[in-house]
């Protein structure tokens, strides 16, 4: 009877052999794909018992905070409600979908990830998980404002501090609450702050100007002849009022915004210049601020496809993109940022929204220093066009920003969105005050009938920058 | 050096792990837990020691390796169960006091275990109609939809099958013992196999008949499987045949198939099988669905390859009142699923591999055994222990449909941990037959 014996054994061997194959499966080979089962809510349990960080604006503020929801665990709230959802973003377990800043930060948040050897023996004393409070930079008072003069307009306003990239205002219409989040997936909660798609009619021509003056093929005084219409690629190209201006200065064309101008200039320098700069702008990228990149959108010329075209691709209409049209497609961030290199002598600041993480017991457990983005232009030529954005505000399309003792520098854009519909996107980017900057900002409005910048964007634009200066910025 | 002190080494690994096991959870809930709980792994070992030199007394020829295996598995289990509800723990461990009472109490009385062939028509009855006793009116428990138990009201749930399987081993190898010769012989070769005669298919016929009539009148798939693969197992031993064994797999299939689709409760639990993960069958609301399976994988996964550490995994919805589980019968069928969360891939290979050795001993033991009795009463002990691991970690692991049997030593369960005790007990007396015999 041993044959059949070592048989037997033989089989059940196989039998453990198939256990082991089948334990495997699930612990190894399928893990991942269990673990994001949308029936696998283990993860959403485990999360109920951590008492995630709070998230405070930079007065202290409470952004985001989890109170006790009784036997243990905790819910997560937003005093703030719709105010700052977008930038701070949710962190809603249940409906397995998070944004933000909750998600970018998130293992802060929850308390820093176990490393394997503590998790081996847990967390020991039956302590709970608390997770760090995140310092933000975002001011309420000018967020606030930002909302207010949008006046439930679809648009963005987004204020930062060019030396260090602090960001003061992040906002845009239209927007959510973030108690009550849209039952969508994680990323599909749009921000048109940092994820619209606007082409920047001429607030471009401050990158155009960059590129002229520091690349040394123009000064602030070289005249160009700024005639309407001009053939631009085989079409005309017209000024404003299909108005005529002669020989002009430089900086006179900026003042009055003449498109027949910057075309010249653009092609002047050439697609390769241009790509250069606007890459040290931060074009063609995610932007480097501290929210998930799946949650913002690169700017630059973008194809009938949507997808980003490379910056030196011969489909690109170098006359049309230097005045801030043909198929630019930019986010109010990236503007912001354009402003922010002119402001910081030529430094671009990378953005950032959170300076620290501190510890329950108040210990800062990490800073988040200001970095440098890339060095976009000399001082010198910085310091030439915040003259001529001087000239946009003192007494060209810029005047509304012209508030008494603001002494502010920008620069506006009417993008023809929907000419039949006379819709435009109205812009403006600026800067105060002009001799030592401390602030930046960028205002966009969508979808505005006759919607010149100057009109409509320069004096919200003017009123944040006025209270955050006043605010100590 | 000799048996005995090899057997008492082996209690070292057991001895190791139940003191790193409490004290784990001692450490981890010391705000929630009293000194006392300590004491548990004391406790356990002195046990273990007194059993070893009862042995030693007793059995000095038997296995060495046998009682250390038991009793690694059943340490591993009072703290498994520990971590999971220390209020069952202590049920369990009282059950780990009577199971081993009637260990000591089988050794004993069936000193000379061939006697129990005497008694064999005996033991097939009681067997038979302990298996029929959960479905007697007023006594009978249903459990998931399948009557796996009898209620002993104020004390626990009986679960007859638990020492039916060992009834039916003992009975199966007293009359294979007789009519083996018989069985062998005979028949025709047709496309290669030789088939028995017809005749003599009777008992693979009264095997079926049992499996069968588990599942239709209790609607337990989990033990029929168990009880019919062992007891087939012994035929095949008892006669050489691979046909039985064919004929028993293809009988066993077409009847589970019929049944399968016929039997509402076990149909489900085909189809919480098949499509674990598809939101309709999963339906954790109404309590039934693959609501548990899915959540047992999904802890596994948890788990990967070294376990997200002892005490760490998840059982019940933090802040849910009442209680909400998320892992069903996470002490009793679920278990696996727990130890390979917490432990990993590593601790549940371990964890079959004791078993393996385990069942590899009891069959080392029947193939030493020099009488026909032994040797298949062994080799259905064996088997029976081997099939009922792979039901319940199937089931877990979706290699086949979830029943509930309990993990032998390691869940818990006073029925399943006192008749393994027994079963155990009389691998032990067979083992120290054969070695005494192979000695002189």
């Amino acid at each position: 009877m041993n044959r059949p014996i070592a048989r037997l054994f033989a089989v059940i061997l196989v039998l453990f052999g198939l256990l082991i194959i089948w334990t495997s499966r699930w612990t190894v080979f399928d893990a991942s794909a269990l673990q994001h089962n949308s029936l696998n809510k283990l993860d959403f349990y485990a999360s109920l018992k951590i008492k995630r960080g709070r998230i405070l604006a930079d007065n202290g503020q409470v952004l985001a905070r989890s109170l006790p929801a009784g036997g243990g665990t905790w819910k997560r709230t937003y005093p703030a409600g719709s105010l700052f959802a977008q930038t701070v973003g949710f962190e809603n377990a249940q409906l397995g979908s998070a944004a933000g800043l909750e998600r970018f930060h998130s293992q802060w948040l929850s308390g820093n990830p176990q490393s394997t050897l503590t998790s081996i023996f847990g967390p020991l004393g039956g302590g709970q998980t608390v997770g760090d409070d995140l310092h933000t930079t975002l001011n309420p008072k000018a967020q606030a404002m930002a909302r207010n003069l949008l006046a439930g307009r679809v648009g963005s306003v987004v204020a930062i501090v060019p030396q260090t990239g602090a960001m003061k205002v992040l906002y845009s219409n239209p927007n959510y609450n973030d108690n009550n989040p849209p039952p969508k997936g994680p990323g599909s909660e749009f921000f048109n702050a940092v994820q619209g798609e606007y082409p920047p009619g001429s607030t471009f021509k401050v990158v155009t100007t960059t590129a002229a003056l520091n690349s040394g093929r123009y000064t602030p005084n070289s005249t160009i002849v700024g005639n309407s219409p001009l053939k631009v690629s085989g079409v005309n190209l017209e000024n404003d009022g299909n108005a005529s201006y002669g020989a002009v200065s430089l900086t006179k064309a900026l003042t009055l915004s003449i498109n027949t101008v910057f075309a010249q200039v653009g092609q002047n320098v050439g697609i390769h210049t241009m790509a250069q700069y606007m890459k040290r702008f931060g074009f063609y990228r995610y932007p480097p601020l501290d929210l998930p990149s799946d949650e913002m959108l690169a700017s630059g010329e973008r194809g009938s496809n949507g997808r980003l075209l490379s910056p030196t691709s011969n489909l690109i209409d170098l006359g049309r993109m230097s005045i801030g049209q043909d198929k630019l497609a930019v986010t109010p961030l990236q503007m912001a940022m354009v402003a922010s290199a002119v402001a910081d002598n030529g430094t671009l600041m990378a953005p950032r929204l959170v300076t620290r993480a501190v510890n329950n017991v108040g210990q800062t457990v990490k800073r988040f220093a200001p970095h440098v983005y890339s060095h976009v232009m000399k001082a010198s030529t910085a310091l030439e066009l915040r003259q001529m954005m001087t000239n946009v505000v003192e007494e060209g399309t810029g005047t509304a920003a012209n508030l008494q003792g603001l002494n502010a520098a920008g620069k506006t854009g009417t993008a023809t969105v929907n000419v039949a519909q006379n819709l435009d996107d109205a812009w403006f980017i600026g800067l105060a005050p002009v001799a030592h900057p401390k602030i930046v900002v960028a205002v966009e409005l969508t979808n505005i009938v006759n919607g010149f910048g100057g009109t409509y964007a320069a004096p919200i634009a003017a009123q944040i920058m006025k209270l955050l200066i006043s605010e100590g910025q | 050096m000799s048996a005995r002190n090899r057997e008492l080494f082996g209690l070292i690994p057991a001895s190791l792990l139940v003191t790193a096991g409490f004290a784990g959870v001692f450490i981890q809930r010391s705000n929630h837990l009293s000194n006392i709980s300590l004491t548990y792994g004391a406790i356990v070992l002195g046990l273990c020691l007194g059993a070893h030199i009862f042995i030693r007394i007793t059995l000095p020829y038997a296995d060495p390796y046998m009682f250390p295996l038991i009793a690694l598995l059943a340490s591993f289990g009072v703290v498994m169960v520990y971590r999971i509800d220390s209020t069952l723990a202590r049920q369990q461990a009282q059950w780990f006091v009577f199971g081993l009472v009637l260990f000591v109490a089988t050794i004993i009385a069936f000193r000379d275990y061939r006697k129990l062939e005497r008694y064999r028509y005996t033991i097939v009855a009681i067997s038979l109609a302990m298996l029929l006793l959960p479905r007697l009116p007023g006594i009978g428990a249903q459990v998931n939809g399948a009557y796996l138990g009898v209620r002993i009201p104020g004390v626990f749930i009986f679960q007859p099958t638990e020492f039916a399987k060992i009834g039916l081993v003992i009975f199966l190898a007293s009359y294979l013992r007789d009519t083996r010769q018989v069985l062998a012989t005979g028949g025709r070769r047709i496309l290669g196999i030789n088939l028995p005669p017809i005749k003599h298919l009777g008992p693979i016929v009264v095997i079926w008949g049992v499996a069968m009539g588990i599942m239709v009148l209790l609607s337990d798939m989990g033990s029929s499987l168990m009880l019919y693969g062992g007891l087939l197992a012994m035929l095949y031993v008892a006669t050489g045949r691979i046909s039985f064994v064919l004929i028993g797999v293809i009988a066993f299939a077409l009847g589970a198939w019929y049944l399968g689709t016929h039997i509402s409760h076990v149909h489900a639990r085909v189809e919480d099988w098949l499509y674990t993960f598809d939101p309709r069958v999963y339906a954790p609301k109404a309590g039934l669905g693959s609501f548990q399976v899915a959540n047992g994988v999904f802890a596994q996964a948890q788990g990967g390859l070294f376990g997200q550490g002892f005490g760490q995994s998840l059982l019940t919805v933090p802040g849910s009142n009442p209680v909400a589980y998320v892992i069903p019968a996470a002490s009793t069928d679920m278990i696996y699923s727990v130890i390979t969360d917490e432990l990993g891939l590593f601790g549940s290979a371990a964890l079959l591999l004791t078993y393996l050795i385990l069942i590899g001993r009891g069959l080392k033991a029947a193939v030493m055994s020099t009488d026909s009795f032994s040797t298949l009463l062994a080799t259905g002990l064996s088997a029976v222990v081997a099939l009922q691991v792979f039901v319940i970690v199937g089931g877990v692991t979706r290699v086949i449909p979830l029943t509930g049997v309990t993990l032998p030593f390691v869940s818990y369960g006073g029925s399943s941990i006192v008749a393994n005790f027994v079963l155990v007990a009389l691998l032990l007396l067979v083992s120290d037959r054969a070695r005494r015999e192979a000695i002189r």
